[in-house]
């Protein structure tokens, strides 16, 4: 066993894992709340690139010093993607609230059907260059045949991330609301809590991660197209279930064991399945156990 | 000071959709060329059309509280009432056999082959329904088990020359058994997981027949797919396309009629129960897992059927027929008709693979209209176009 390729497909892993993570987070919040799978979820991630790169190409077209258009583009993304989560909500989701569970999942599933083809019509179905936005740092030269400048902006992005959220839900006054919503929605709006305000909080918060990962993953691979969303969608939503959905340190662990587990298995066996094993994955961890690593098994109430 | 309020409510939402929709609808960037074509006159497209639909959106969800509050005391329909009306039901029918017997010698063959597909859509559909409608388990991979029924055709005539009639059988049986090895993993799990896990599955299955060269062919798929024989007599195109069209119809009418009578059997109860209330029906001797199986099976099967049915009519398939698109679309015919309703899922069938032949210019707003359709049905009417009937007793004096 090669050493060297080992550790290049661990930190290959571990990128692929951060970027899981950052859409998981998404799901995990959502379910934790409303107990519903936001199958658009994909399709914000998917956005956020987009417009990601739309406003990146506008702003350099206009002759602006490229860390302003980073900055400017990244907060673009991270806005619409928002105003999109807190949209789609409120169409697709609101009004069934007190519906059975299946009208929720299916009005989730035309909502991302039609954003995929919302954005297939407004721009284009071919797959569209997206400029590396991350610059190669001087000073990790010396490292960079073992991981890139890009894939180390990933990672520490990703901690951020995943840091400033930990604060968020642990010592903001909406965290805590998000936290009693969770648990008991009636208690909660017994209790002064504006459900309706913590469920939109939750779906800007969970938006905007997803449109961090967009625009990471989109400069790191380097083009979108409408349909990036889904599969990435899918996995993350496996990396959730596979810590625990609900769990947010469940969904950052679980997506970092599918990015090493399929890294190290199109590493090392074959890359034509590299799909079929995440699902396969996902069936296994279900079948033994299905309130994944750090879930909590329910009871079910009578 | 109310209509003040409303254009109020509607100039606002205009606005936020204007801004929500800039940077896709608005700017288009060709990254050859560098430059940017700016598109104003979606943004005014985007603005009118928000402040209308804002408004007819609050005026259908205020009607939908208030039909709420009233209580729906006639809740049968015009089609409904039809439909069990005795007087109109039977000549109606009646119109309809006649109609589709004389369908493929009225109609140009094209016709006839596009009414073959939203035939075997309507089997689809139907299949479907037994699993979503019937036992409420939302099943997103079905065209998984309708590229088996396909494959195990093709394959079984390609290796060891057998006919249609003998792989209709098989193919509904080698999707049956997919339907068990799916639904004995995920038995346990409750509706959203079960919905992602048979995603995966029909992907799993796509992916294979994709990649799995020596079995499947890989993307090329196999061709040369003979058309269903009649006692060996040989016979022209045009005359076989009438043949497979009735074979479709007697297929949709056996689907019908073992769908009514499964309906309510001993089986449809229990499922119909189950959906309703897993504990409660377990408390009252259902057996949860054989019955779920039983509903996988059995809607799998169709969809084998219809398989074998769909590689005889195009005489080609490969992994492309078979992508999660057609598991939407036939998901998108039970939602629209009615779940559970075999009068809907035919009008919903019909009517999702009929109009886009027909409105071929609007091709490309297909599936986004699928989109908005799933998410209109479910808010607004969740029963469906045809709304199911569940039996009842009323106790009348």
């Amino acid at each position: 066993m090669d050493f060297e390729y080992f550790t290049q497909l661990f930190l290959g892993g571990l990128t692929r894992g951060s970027i899981y993570a950052l859409i998981a987070l998404g799901y995990t919040m959502v379910y934790g709340i409303i107990e519903l799978i936001n199958f658009a979820h994909g399709e914000i991630y998917m956005i956020g690139a987009f417009t990601g790169l739309i406003i990146s190409s506008v702003l350099t077209m206009m002759g602006m010093p490229t860390l302003a258009v980073i900055v400017l583009a990244g907060m673009a993304a991270i806005i619409y993607s928002c105003s999109y989560g807190y949209t789609i909500e409120k169409i697709a989701y609101k009004p069934l609230r007190n519906a059975p569970r299946l009208s929720a999942l299916i009005s989730a599933i035309g909502m991302s059907l039609f954003l995929q083809n919302y954005v297939l019509l407004a721009q284009t179905s071919d797959f569209l260059p997206f400029p590396s936005l991350v610059p190669n740092f001087a000073f990790w030269e010396p490292y960079s045949h073992i991981i890139s400048s890009a894939e180390l902006m990933i990672l520490l992005t990703t901690l951020i991330v995943m840091i400033l959220l930990t604060l968020l839900i642990k010592f903001t006054k909406i965290g805590k609301a998000m936290r009693a919503t969770s648990q008991d929605k009636v208690m909660a709006s017994l209790l002064g809590i504006n459900v309706d305000q913590v469920i939109s909080a939750t779906f800007v918060v969970g938006s905007a991660t997803a449109a961090i990962g967009g625009i990471l993953i989109a400069s790191h691979i380097g083009q979108i197209n409408f349909y990036m969303g889904f599969i990435a969608g899918i996995k993350a939503f496996v990396a959730a279930v596979l810590g625990g959905i609900g769990s947010i340190p469940g969904a950052v662990l679980g997506s970092f064991v599918l990015g090493w587990t399929e890294s190290f298995f199109t590493g090392y066996i074959s890359s034509d399945y590299e799909d079929v094993f995440a699902f396969i994955f996902l069936v296994v961890i279900l079948i033994f156990r299905p309130s994944g690593i750090l879930g909590r098994s329910q009871a079910q109430k009578v | 000071m109310t209509a003040q309020n409303e254009i109020k409510k509607s100039i606002l939402a205009s606005l936020w959709f204007m801004f929500l929709t800039f940077p896709i609808m608005v700017i288009k960037v060709n990254t050859v060329t560098n430059s940017i074509e700016w598109r104003w006159h979606n943004m005014a497209i985007v603005g009118i059309g928000a402040f209308f639909l804002s408004m007819l959106w609050r005026y259908l969800l205020k009607r939908k509280e208030e039909g709420r509050k009233k209580d729906q005391s006639d809740g049968l329909s015009i089609v409904q009432r039809l439909l069990h009306e005795r007087r109109f039901a039977l000549p109606g029918l009646m119109i309809i056999g006649i109609f589709t017997l004389l369908f493929p010698h009225i109609f140009s063959m094209y016709q006839t082959n596009i009414m073959i597909s939203a035939l075997i859509f309507v089997v689809l559909g139907l299949g479907l329904n037994i699993v979503i409608g019937l036992a409420g388990l939302l099943v997103l991979g079905y065209a998984a088990f309708f590229a088996v029924g396909a494959y195990s055709y093709a394959l079984l005539n390609l290796h060891y020359g057998i006919g249609f009639w003998i792989a209709l059988p098989i193919g509904g049986i080698f999707a049956a058994l997919f339907g068990i090895l799916l639904g004995y993993p995920v038995l346990r799990l409750r509706g959203d997981y079960l919905a992602i896990v048979t995603l995966g599955f029909g992907e799993i299955i796509r992916l294979v027949l994709e990649n799995w060269n020596e079995f499947s062919f890989g993307p090329s798929g196999i061709k040369n797919i003979p058309k269903p024989g009649f006692f060996g007599i040989e016979m022209s195109m045009h005359t076989t396309t009438i043949y497979i069209f009735y074979i479709v119809v007697v297929l949709v009418i056996f689907t019908i009629f073992v769908i009514n009578r499964l309906k309510n059997s001993r089986i449809g109860r229990a499922w119909v129960a189950l959906k309703d209330d897993e504990i409660a029906s377990q408390a009252m001797g259902i057996d949860k897992a054989k019955t779920k199986l039983r509903a996988f099976a059995l809607g799998a099967t169709w969809a084998g059927m219809a398989g074998v049915v769909f590689a005889s009519k195009t005489t080609f398939i490969n992994p492309a027929s078979f992508t999660l698109w057609e598991s939407v679309i036939i998901l998108c015919t039970v939602v629209l008709g009615g779940m559970g309703s075999i009068a809907g899922v035919i009008a919903g069938a019909l009517l999702l693979i009929l109009l886009p032949e027909y409105m071929r210019d609007f091709g490309q707003f297909r599936m986004i209209t699928f989109g908005a359709v799933l998410i209109l049905m479910m808010i607004f009417r969740p029963g469906g176009m045809i709304e199911d009937v569940r039996k009842t007793y009323k106790f009348e004096k």
